[in-house]
């Protein structure tokens, strides 16, 4: 084991891109994407194209844009009062933003965990994991759920803790099993590809890596895209890395896209190194 | 010189802190006594009229001792069973659209209305619904009664529930958008199951409020010496038999308006407390 220098020294071996299977998991592709909140722009011309099977992490400063980026890939951005988005995210070639395209379903086919653990409050366990289900596919018979929960819970790397409080409430679990709870309850209605806005950033180390560990094991079969103010967690964690930032006027762009191991070993651009070496940001 | 400025100092601050200290007290204990001092008045008047006749019998007229009130409990729960079969659902619903579907002028001049209607005086109420409902409709009658009072209740329920939906985080609204979850089952299925607490809670504020107004009551339910539970047909109620007791020259109707009012008070003590009863236990058990 060699000493941890620099972020360079955390990076997965370069052999891991290739390594990924060819997988169950859909392209993204993000095609002049600008978003607004009201009149003001927060992103402004995004291009993206997150390749299957892979981690793609996307980092940068706060206040760069990088949660309203994958916000517009599940078309929850526009949730918030006042906010919209121009241009196109193909998903396997299909437009989610072409105008029949219904919000709900691109939501069930694209899940999301976000930065603070939030499972619903009134449910249990198994409720939570099946909530999606209950609430937006018809019924199952109670084994189908039973199973769905069990498989849910292993792939979230949650069954072992859980499985003799599965009648207990959701919130009575700590901070990490509470994200990978929300990791189980999004992964049970069986998207194609998972979101995670700063999945980490209100948990401790262990819970960290454990998160980081579980989606390793998820990316052969989703497409993931995490979002992250951790620039070792990117490192750790994926295959290719976008880095953003926003200019005096706080509108954020792409500065650059590559494999991670480029990134934070030769990044092309100026800004990045600026960035990844702490001189910026 | 220094330590005894600063002793002088200390000196004033701490009796600067005794008197507001002591005025704050004065003030609260005056509020406190005001309540204990009804409430107090209230049974030693009412408790020596009260036996198992004065629930179960119907009034006698003057000049004949005995005989209840039943007429008027019973009217009493009947009009605010059904001004709140009425109320609860618009309250609620306007509140759901104010908070969760609301983004627009619309919404702000709804929530400017239900403002308006909550600061109604309750007399305005009675006068409304006896020239909309009594005059061309339904005459005097328990239902006319039970509307006027639903008048009362839209308001306050419609304001707290609407406070209690701001308190939900929005994080919990979008971790069920973010299955993919239409709106309206997100409201139903996971932001009200949340605060169903807090709803009761608002829902029991505006029974409580209802429960003891006359004003809207007498333009439109009347009152009923008989018993009775046909809605087409006037209704007594708490609040009209304790006034019409009050207002009489005889000494054994004011015990008995004494005796009424005890009742009333505690019938909407015993419901609020039910009602903090089963949500505490509600919210233990869902922990």
């Amino acid at each position: 084991m060699n000493p941890i220098r620099s972020l360079a020294d955390i990076v997965r071996s370069p052999s891991a891109p290739e390594a990924a299977p060819a997988g169950t998991g859909r392209s993204i592709a993000i095609k002049s994407l600008s978003a607004y909140y009201g009149k003001h722009r927060a992103l402004e011309d995004i291009d993206l194209d997150v390749l299957p099977g892979l981690i793609t992490a996307i980092i940068g400063p706060s206040g760069c844009g990088k949660s309203t980026l994958i916000r517009c890939v599940n078309r929850m951005h526009e949730v918030i009062k006042g906010a919209y988005a121009t241009g196109s995210v193909l998903l396997d070639g299909e437009d989610i933003y072409a105008p029949g395209a219904s919000p709900v379903r691109i939501r069930r086919r694209i899940g999301m965990v976000f930065q603070k653990p939030n499972p619903f409050p009134t449910r249990t366990v198994y409720e939570n994991v099946i909530a999606g289900l209950r609430l937006n596919f018809p019924r199952m018979p109670k084994a189908d759920y039973d199973e769905t929960v069990e498989r849910s819970l292993r792939a979230a790397a949650l069954w072992d803790e859980v499985k003799d409080k599965l009648h207990s409430s959701g919130s009575a679990l700590s901070g990490g099993q509470q994200q990978r709870l929300c990791i189980a309850r999004a992964i049970a209605i069986e998207p194609e590809v998972l979101l995670l806005d700063e999945p980490c950033s209100a948990l401790d180390p262990t819970a960290t890596l454990k998160i980081e560990e579980l989606l390793y094991t998820l990316k052969a079969k989703y497409t993931i895209v995490l979002v992250t103010h951790n620039m070792q967690q990117a490192a750790r964690a994926s295959d290719m890395t976008a880095f953003m930032l926003a200019d005096e006027s706080h509108v954020g762009r792409l500065i650059e896209y590559g494999q991670t191991r480029d990134i934070f070993i030769e990044p092309k651009e100026s800004r990045t190194e600026e960035y990844i070496s702490g001189r910026l940001g | 010189m220094r330590k005894e400025v600063e002793e002088r100092r200390f000196l004033g601050r701490s009796v600067r802190g005794a008197v507001n200290a002591a005025i704050a007290i004065v003030l609260t204990a005056l509020s406190v006594s005001i309540l204990f001092a009804i409430v107090g008045h209230i049974f030693v008047n009412g408790v020596g009229s009260l036996n198992a006749d004065f629930f179960t019998q119907i009034p006698k007229p003057y000049g004949e001792t005995g005989g209840g009130i039943a007429p008027a409990i019973a009217g009493t729960i009947v009009m605010l069973l059904v001004a709140g079969i009425i109320a609860v659902p618009v309250g609620i619903g306007t509140a759901i659209y104010i908070t969760e579907f609301g983004q627009s002028r619309f919404a702000e001049i709804v929530r400017f209305a239900i403002e308006l209607l909550a600061e109604l005086p309750s007399i305005v109420v009675g006068v409304f619904v006896w020239a909309l409902l009594v005059r061309n409709l339904t005459g005097y009658s328990g239902m006319a009664g039970a509307c006027a009072l639903a008048v009362i209740m839209i308001p306050i329920i419609a304001r707290s529930v609407e406070e209690i939906l701001k308190l939900v985080p929005d994080g919990l609204r979008e971790s069920a958008l973010a299955l993919g979850t239409p709106k309206w089952k997100v409201v139903l299925f996971v932001v009200i199951p949340t605060v169903l607490p807090g709803i009761l809670t608002g829902v029991m504020l505006s029974l409580a409020r209802a429960a003891g107004e006359t004003a809207p009551l007498l333009l439109t339910a009347l009152g009923n010496s008989f018993f009775n539970l046909d809605l087409r047909r006037p209704m007594a109620a708490m609040p009209l038999q304790i006034f019409n007791y009050a207002v009489s020259p005889y000494d054994d109707w004011h015990r008995k308006a004494w005796a009424s009012t005890l009742v009333l008070v505690a019938i909407v003590a015993i419901l609020s407390g039910a009602v903090k009863f089963f949500v505490r236990r509600w919210k233990h058990e869902s922990n």
